[in-house]
């Protein structure tokens, strides 16, 4: 990685709006895990209540599920899922329970990079693959919510220096876009 | 006849499962360290870099490369003199994967149901068999763990004939452009062409079982198959679909007689962790 940007969490909306397309970055901090069938459980306590079972303000979502721990381990191998699944329920998630952040694989729709340039929010890219490698930087995982879904449950990471990358900023730039532009040839 | 204890074939598969999970092939590596060479995006080198690293870190404390340890898909050919004895052949690869996926700390992710209940089964089984009967005495087994995000973003079309070399390319490189990001990149792609359409989704996945570097044994096929990655690379959608010249490792073209009215084509993508165990019994 070449000179990544450390940020610890919960994001302010100045530290994700400081974020540009294609910065590397370390993460540090708490961070919540949720994949399709967590993020409509979600979606429907929001719209039922009102409010989320876990408070996500300022908070970031990694869409990952992970192998078993082996014994003695936090973790199994944790790298990022692909993130268009989660495309349905983002915008609803950053408008109205204020996510700061989400780390996935793969390009969003419009009405997620329209919500969070709206609010302020920043999509990070983990590489999808290199799971034993990004787990090394989950120090631990506490099981919060659904643990009857097995690897989709919702867990509390706590991660030191994880890396991402910034695939699209809250102004809309996009690197799923732009980076293959650059190094398209005839 | 030749007879092959039960267990004997659960303890192969059974070590198979952790094998394919923990140790990316050495064709794989060695593709990795030709892309990394080949790579002109830094984002993408660094990224190539990583993915060497993480199955380095694999290999050394047996852990997956991926946290999707996939759907267990086994391709087998059975010898017509061989008999199974103490119960049936399927069972057996099945109680190998359950107790491979327990022991290894593999991720389960097979559902019971696909629309309704979508249950987890809690060993990964079914696996996904596909069974050959051949000349001979012996039992192969290859076992090819399939992960969900590169599964996904397969494609088939029924093409007119008159579609012909032109719309078997423009199908392949439209399904690796499309899918961006989405399958991991550099991807494997495994293409199936001819047969029926049935046929030619099991051809584009078997194409995904040649090595690497393997040329294909007809050159007219493997003038395609470079043809078609020349273009994939040359489209800019890179490693991770951030940006890069280093899309696809491989294509591999498996082609069958087919109807007079058909030009089915299959486009199986797999990820970077192409990953493979194979034994022979």
């Amino acid at each position: 990685m070449a000179n990544p940007k450390k940020i610890t969490t919960p994001l302010t909306e100045e530290t994700a709006r400081s974020l540009k397309m294609g910065d590397e970055v370390l993460i540090t901090g708490t961070i919540y895990t949720g994949r399709d069938a967590a993020h409509k459980r979600l979606c429907e306590a929001l719209e039922k209540d009102g409010k989320l079972p876990v408070e996500l303000k300022g908070e970031i979502i990694y869409y990952v599920g992970p192998s078993p721990a082996k014994p003695g381990k936090a973790i199994g191998s944790a790298g990022p899922t692909t993130s268009y699944r989660m495309d349905a329920y983002s915008p609803v998630m950053i408008q109205k329970a204020g996510l700061r952040g989400m780390i996935g694989k793969g390009e969003r729709s419009e009405e997620v990079i329209k919500a969070m340039k709206e609010k302020g929010a920043v999509y990070f890219a983990a590489i999808g693959g290199a799971a034993a490698l990004i787990s090394k930087a989950i120090k631990k995982s506490t099981p919060i919510l659904y643990e009857e879904l097995g690897p989709e449950a919702v867990c509390k990471y706590e991660v030191e220096d994880f890396p991402a990358i910034v695939a699209t900023d809250s102004e809309g730039n996009d690197l799923y876009k732009e980076g293959p532009k650059k190094f398209k040839k005839a | 006849m030749r007879t092959i204890e039960y267990k004997k074939i659960v303890d192969a598969v059974k070590e198979m499962c952790l094998e394919a999970n923990y140790d990316l092939p050495q064709d794989v590596v060695d593709g990795f360290k030709k892309g990394i060479a080949q790579e002109e995006s830094p984002l993408g080198k660094s990224i190539l870099e990583q993915c060497l690293e993480n199955a380095q870190i694999a290999k050394d404390e047996r852990v997956p490369i991926c946290q999707d340890t996939g759907l267990s898909v086994f391709f087998i050919n059975i010898g017509q003199d061989v008999k199974v004895d103490g119960g049936l052949l399927k069972d057996a690869v099945n109680e190998g994967v359950r107790q491979g996926y327990k022991d290894g700390y593999l991720r389960k992710s097979s559902l019971d149901d696909p629309l309704f209940a979508r249950k987890n089964t809690g060993d990964n089984t079914p696996a996904i068999i596909h069974l050959d009967i051949v000349a001979g005495d012996k039992l192969d087994i290859t076992l090819a763990p399939k992960g969900g995000g590169a599964e996904n973003m397969s494609r088939l079309a029924m093409l007119p004939p008159s579609a012909g070399e032109k719309g078997v390319i423009d199908f392949v490189v439209d399904t690796i452009v499309k899918a961006g990001g989405n399958p991991c990149p550099p991807t494997v792609v495994g293409v199936g062409i001819g047969g029926t359409f049935e046929k030619v989704a099991y051809l584009a996945k078997k194409a995904l079982l040649w090595p690497l570097n393997a040329p294909n044994p007809d050159e007219r096929y493997d003038q395609l198959e470079q043809r078609i990655l020349h273009r994939i690379n040359n489209s800019g959608v890179g490693p991770q679909g951030l940006g890069g010249n280093i899309t696809s490792f491989a294509i591999h073209i498996e082609h069958h007689p087919c109807h007079l009215a058909s030009l089915p084509v299959a486009v199986n993508v797999n990820c970077h962790a192409h990953r493979h165990a194979h034994r022979v019994l």
